[in-house]
């Protein structure tokens, strides 16, 4: 929950969260070491310095620290923990579902648990999301099609085989697929931020929403083409939030074409942890005013109410969380540990 | 002139061709943006130029990109008879840099892998949006000393060498907004329009502000990248100790960071 300065109670779900393994024990080779050290550049790049990790722990850190981080020192109310196995790189995987649901157990309540699959499995990923479903429940999974496999560097959406992965999706009801769609691990010749392929499963797949992380930053332009287009096509902002304290002006520009293009109704906070922690990043959010000049130019509003859709509400709506009854649960429990 | 001033002057010569060379996506000198490591002469004209890139995993395409144009560059002093570009730190260095070395296309240097379009497809895009966006900044930089948008369409490359612009940053936009016009065959001549399309067709005045909001989604994107090589690449080569060490992201990304002059960190 985020007090605002003047009391108020914003509810607030983080849509992108990681619990990983990233730790020199792990790691199978150098690609597993440069991993990590990337992410930990963008660590330390764009946070402001007091919040800045030391290595050893960003390579690795506890469910106890991730649980304050997020929901007693951080403002979330929920968090959606995203799945990433990159098994090339990591001898358990990077942050694979067992190891999340393993995490989230100790917090009921607290996690939206979402798989991932890789549709080059074939058959074995049309079992996985089988098992992902029945085992987890899940209602979502994020989807990293640069990851290496063997000698294939990266797969489209559009991939016969990753339609079937889709179709399945859809008829058991795991609804909100993430996209990764940003820098990292860059495939050989394909613009890695390509976004296109998004264009047409969300035509195709009316049935599924398609969160596209990073807001394909940067072919924000090309996103933004294709979410006017589609109306199941939603924007996380993790790793364009960051900008907020870097570069205000910068975020202010990105934040107002996406309010123009994609609508207050279609954009998802996600802090992106542990590479940033949310508690900085709400309350700058909270607090950030978007300059006349950026505003008047696309004629968008930047009020209270779009940043409650934008911090937890249109989350709430993907995954079907009512949030009356999720905030009496929370606070039942806060009770319940006060009183332990 | 002795050897050891021979030696500083060439090694100087080749620093100020690489400051010509841009990072293709970003449109921003390689040696501004601290790409270029070192600079080092060999025997009989040799010349090898080590750079690094943000990460790990930066494009292998626009590292080969790089890594063709810096050998260009250099060999055009007239007393360079072989140039060795050296990517480091980078998972594909070894195949780039051979590849360089051996005059292969990408394609052929990447052959395990199905490359499809060329290198000189890819440069040709990123030169558009290079255009693009040097376009953006000198009508911004006009309209910052009160030219208005009717006065700025209409205006020939004559008139436009003719504003008297202070401010360094609108005199380098200028500079750099004229070459790219010259080298697309955009506008050559005093009497050409100064201000048109990509395709080279004229912008009417009621059309600047749609025209505008176009260039500045192109930008957007070009400073994501920016900002995002700059942090990376300054995070990556800095041993970065939380407890003790100040930051200087931000001065970086604000641009109060001189360009570096020399070689390493």
């Amino acid at each position: 929950m985020y007090k605002t300065p003047t009391g108020e109670e914003v509810f607030v779900i983080d849509g992108h969260t990681h619990f990983w393994d990233g730790s020199p024990e792990n790691q199978s080779n150098i690609h597993g070491k440069q991993f990590i050290e990337c992410f930990y550049a963008y660590h330390t790049a764009l946070s402001p310095k007091d919040q800045l990790w030391p290595k050893d722990q960003f390579e690795k850190y506890s469910a106890e620290r991730m649980y304050n981080d997020l929901f007693v020192d951080g403002p979330d109310d929920m968090a959606i923990v995203q799945s990433t196995y990159l098994s090339e790189f990591y001898k358990t995987g990077f942050n694979t579902i067992e190891r999340n649901a393993e995490m989230a157990k100790a917090y009921k309540n607290r996690f939206i648990l979402n798989g991932a699959f890789d549709p080059r499995d074939g058959e074995k990923a049309i079992e996985y999301i089988h098992y992902m479903k029945e085992t987890f429940g899940i209602k979502g999974v994020k989807l990293y099609t640069a990851e290496w496999k063997g000698s294939s560097r990266g797969w489209k959406l559009t991939d016969p085989a990753a339609y079937r992965c889709l179709e399945l999706c859809q008829q058991l009801g795991i609804t909100n697929i993430h996209v990764h769609k940003g820098p990292t691990i860059i495939p050989l010749d394909k613009d890695a931020f390509d976004v296109s392929d998004v264009d047409h499963v969300a035509t195709d797949f009316q049935g599924l929403n398609f969160i596209v992380e990073h807001c394909g930053l940067p072919r924000l332009d090309d996103f933004c083409w294709i979410a006017v287009q589609e109306t199941n096509v939603y924007g996380g902002l993790a790793v364009a939030l960051p900008f907020i304290h870097s570069r205000p002006r910068y975020f202010a520009e990105v934040l107002s074409e996406l309010l123009f293009w994609v609508g207050p109704d279609k954009i998802l906070f996600g802090s992106d942890y542990a590479i940033w922690t949310p508690r900085w990043l709400v309350d700058r959010f909270w607090n950030f005013t978007i300059p006349e000049d950026i505003r008047a130019e696309r004629g968008i509003e930047f009020t209270d109410e779009v940043k409650r859709k934008i911090l937890g509400l249109n989350a709430a709506r993907l995954y079907g969380i009512d949030v009356a009854a999720q905030k009496a649960t929370l606070a039942g429990e806060a009770v319940a540990v006060a009183a332990e | 002139m002795g050897a050891v001033d021979i030696h500083a002057a060439r090694v100087g010569q080749v620093w100020a061709v690489l400051a010509e060379v841009t990072d293709p996506e970003l449109d921003e000198p390689m040696t501004e943006l601290g790409f270029i490591e070192d600079v080092r002469l060999g025997d009989r004209g040799v010349v090898e130029v080590g750079f690094r890139l943000p990460t790990y995993w930066c494009s292998m395409n626009f590292a080969y990109l790089m890594a063709d144009d810096i050998g260009r560059a250099v060999r055009g002093l007239a007393w360079v008879r072989e140039v060795r570009p050296e990517l480091r730190d980078h998972m594909s260095a070894e195949a780039v840099n051979e590849g360089v070395r051996k005059g292969l296309s990408f394609a052929e240097a990447f052959s395990e892998f199905a490359v499809d379009g060329t290198l000189d497809d890819l440069r040709e895009t990123f030169r558009r949006k290079a255009f693009q966006r040097r376009q953006e900044t000198m009508i911004l930089a006009l309209k910052g000393v009160g030219l208005a948008g009717e006065a700025i369409v209409g205006m020939t490359l004559g008139a436009l060498e003719a504003v008297g612009l202070e401010d360094p940053g609108a005199v380098r936009a200028r500079t750099r907004y004229r070459a790219i016009l010259a080298e697309r065959g955009l506008a050559l001549a005093p009497a050409d329009p100064a201000f048109v399309t990509l395709d080279g067709a004229a912008i009417a005045a009621e059309e600047l502000r749609a025209h505008l909001q176009g260039l500045r989604s192109v930008r957007i994107n070009m400073e994501a990248n920016g900002a995002l090589c700059r942090g990376l690449l300054e995070a990556r080569y800095r041993d970065f100790d939380p407890a003790s060490e100040e930051p200087t992201l931000a001065d970086f990304m604000l641009d109060r960071v001189p360009p570096r002059a020399g070689a390493g960190l």
